[in-house]
């Protein structure tokens, strides 16, 4: 399959209606006030609607403070909305955050610095009552996932941004969650090890299939990895434009895919949603202005 | 953070270890590492030491001013057994000390970290601990407990490790990084695991600072008290006895078995803390 020319705005393939259990994430109305000073009020989300299909790359865009990672804590029921629903695979959020039906990746890699880099990536399997030589196996297999399996009795200190990055993402993926959260996880890298990650974390999905709310501000990025691009805006914080960009399977993205025309005119639609049309009319296309 | 005067918690706590990520490379010859760090100091200890007995004899300098350092070698050779013996007395004092000092201090970190309202209550008396110059009790505590019994040197001990041990532990216990509770959080583990997994991990390095801190302590207090009276045995009462009868070779040759003692204790929780801290 070539790729297609992204569809700016415009509802792709009218998804099928299905029963809610299919949908990965179904938020309705969602709402998420905080108190601030002296009786202030900060309103990070108000209105949001957003569904994730099953198996489907979404990203969320926009400036910061825009409420991207308040959505995704309220997703992954570590904080909850003030007002609205939220549904993963048709479970309330506390539900199915207790039953293990999503893998976590945040900015910080969050490792447990006393525990190598196989303690942590079997942490989870360890919490949830998995025996030693099972998750022996499982471990060994997801630092081959990851490429890390020269590093496994290595500890967090001893590795690159990149490599304790990559332990993360093996160890959100430890339970096979059918949907992975990641809020900015390649935020902290430079910008080869950002795209290596990049395309790995393609290969991953292909291979795990999993559904994946993807945080980031970074637009090539957004547009790279995504099915879907949703863009944030703050102030209140909100969604204002959902962008269709499929570039094609992921397991057939390749770096070259970089190059292509269709991922600057994803990037440029993209733009266009986040600035406006003058603005992105102004930048040189295909320059990242994050 | 507690409601401690900054002056009482500075001279208590040390700077945060985490404060730069450290990168080790593993099989960097620990023994020349180790002469490294080493050599020059003893080199050091050697020329001021051979110096200190040039001066001292060619200047002809008294005994009760500065004893020359081969006059107090004799000493140390003559009386070991006795220097020995002292060391044994005030280590064993300082020992038990450190060790209900830091029971006592991170049973009631954990009180604290747990429950608000006896951190309140806790604060302003542990502030009020850390800025008493602990000695001053002993001749209180030795009429308390009888002029002949080593309780009331083993009492100063335990409050002088029990401060830094407590604020170590309970800035340690509080010191869990919000992405880890998060994290712990998504899985759904239980406030047992969360304990095991986490926090316990998390706070383990600062209370072994709170020892290293504590144990220099404990040494030091339980040779100070032995100044102000009590049992007529250990380090700092033969180091009064000595000078008393003006046997000042004698009194250095016991204040060398004090920097010994001292070294030991810190050496050794010295070497506990780094291993506790090897990967942070
Ligand atoms: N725990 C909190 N308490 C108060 N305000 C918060 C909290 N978390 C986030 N906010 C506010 O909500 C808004 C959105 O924050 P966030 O979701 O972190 O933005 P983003 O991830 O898009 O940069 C910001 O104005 C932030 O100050
Ligand atoms: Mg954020």
């Amino acid at each position: 399959m070539s790729n297609p020319a992204p569809q700016p705005t415009a509802a792709a393939p009218e998804p099928t209606q299905v029963a809610d259990a299919t949908e990965a994430v179904v938020v309705r109305e969602v709402e998420r006030i905080f108190p601030g000073a002296k009786g202030a009020t900060v309103t990070a989300l108000t209105g949001i609607e957003l569904t994730v299909h099953g198996g489907e790359f979404v990203s969320l865009i926009g400036p910061s403070g825009c409420g991207k990672s308040t959505l995704l804590r309220l997703i992954a029921d570590l904080d909850e909305p003030t007002a609205g629903d939220i549904r993963v695979f048709g479970k309330t959020a506390r539900q199915a955050r207790v039953e293990q039906a999503y893998g976590i990746a945040f900015q910080q890699a969050g490792l447990l610095p006393w525990r190598s880099v196989a303690a942590n990536i079997e942490l989870p399997l360890q919490l949830h009552g998995m025996g030693a030589a099972d998750r022996r196996a499982r471990v060994a297999e997801l630092l081959d996932l990851v490429g890390l399996a020269d590093f496994a009795k290595h500890y967090p200190d001893q590795l690159s941004g990149g490599m304790q990055q990559r332990v993360a993402i093996a160890r959100s993926l430890a339970e096979r969650p059918r949907l992975l959260l990641m809020d900015e996880p390649f935020g902290a890298l430079d910008e080869m090890t950002r795209e290596r990650m990049q395309t790995e974390l393609l290969r991953i999905r292909a291979e795990t299939g999993a559904a994946v709310v993807f945080v980031t501000h970074s637009i090539p990025e957004a547009v790279y990895l995504s099915d879907r691009v949703v863009v944030m805006s703050p102030r209140p914080g909100r969604i204002t434009a959902e962008i269709d960009v499929r570039l094609g399977e992921a397991g057939e993205r390749g770096e070259d895919l970089r190059e292509d025309a269709a991922f600057f005119e994803g990037v440029t639609a993209v733009r266009e949603a986040l600035h406006g049309p003058a603005a992105a009319a102004a930048a040189p296309r295909g320059v990242d202005v994050r | 953070m507690t409601g401690l005067p900054d002056t009482a918690i500075a001279t208590q706590l040390t700077p945060p270890a985490t404060s730069e990520p450290r990168r080790r490379r593993t099989g960097d010859r620990p023994l020349r590492r180790f002469a490294r760090l080493v050599l020059p100091p003893v080199a050091l200890f050697i020329v001021l030491v051979l110096l200190a007995e040039l001066v001292v004899v060619s200047l002809g300098i008294p005994p009760f001013v500065l004893a020359s350092p081969s006059a107090i070698w004799t000493q140390l050779v003559q009386y070991a057994p006795q220097v020995l013996e002292a060391t044994l007395v005030t280590g064993f004092n300082a020992l038990v000390g450190l060790v209900i000092g830091a029971v006592v201090g991170v049973l009631l970190a954990i009180v604290a970290s747990l429950i608000r309202a006896i951190d309140g209550m806790l604060a302003p008396v542990v502030a009020a601990v850390a800025v008493v110059p602990i000695v001053a009790l002993a001749p209180v505590l030795y009429t308390m407990f009888g002029s002949t019994s080593e309780v009331a040197r083993i009492i100063i001990a335990s409050l002088a490790a029990f401060v830094p041990v407590f604020l170590n532990t309970l800035r340690g216990l509080r010191q869990v990084r919000p992405v880890h509770r998060d994290l712990m959080r998504s899985y759904a583990a239980t406030r047992s695991q969360e304990t095991r997994f986490v926090t316990i991990p998390s706070a383990l390095p600062h209370f072994f600072t709170g020892l290293r801190i504590a144990s220099s302590l404990a040494v030091i207090s339980a040779l100070v008290a032995e100044y102000f009276g009590g049992p007529r045995q250990g380090l700092g009462s033969a180091i009064t006895t000595a000078a008393a009868s003006s046997a000042y070779a004698r009194a250095w040759a016991f204040v060398v078995g004090a920097i010994l003692l001292g070294l030991l204790f810190f050496a050794l929780t010295s070497l506990i803390e780094r291993i506790a801290s090897r990967h942070r």
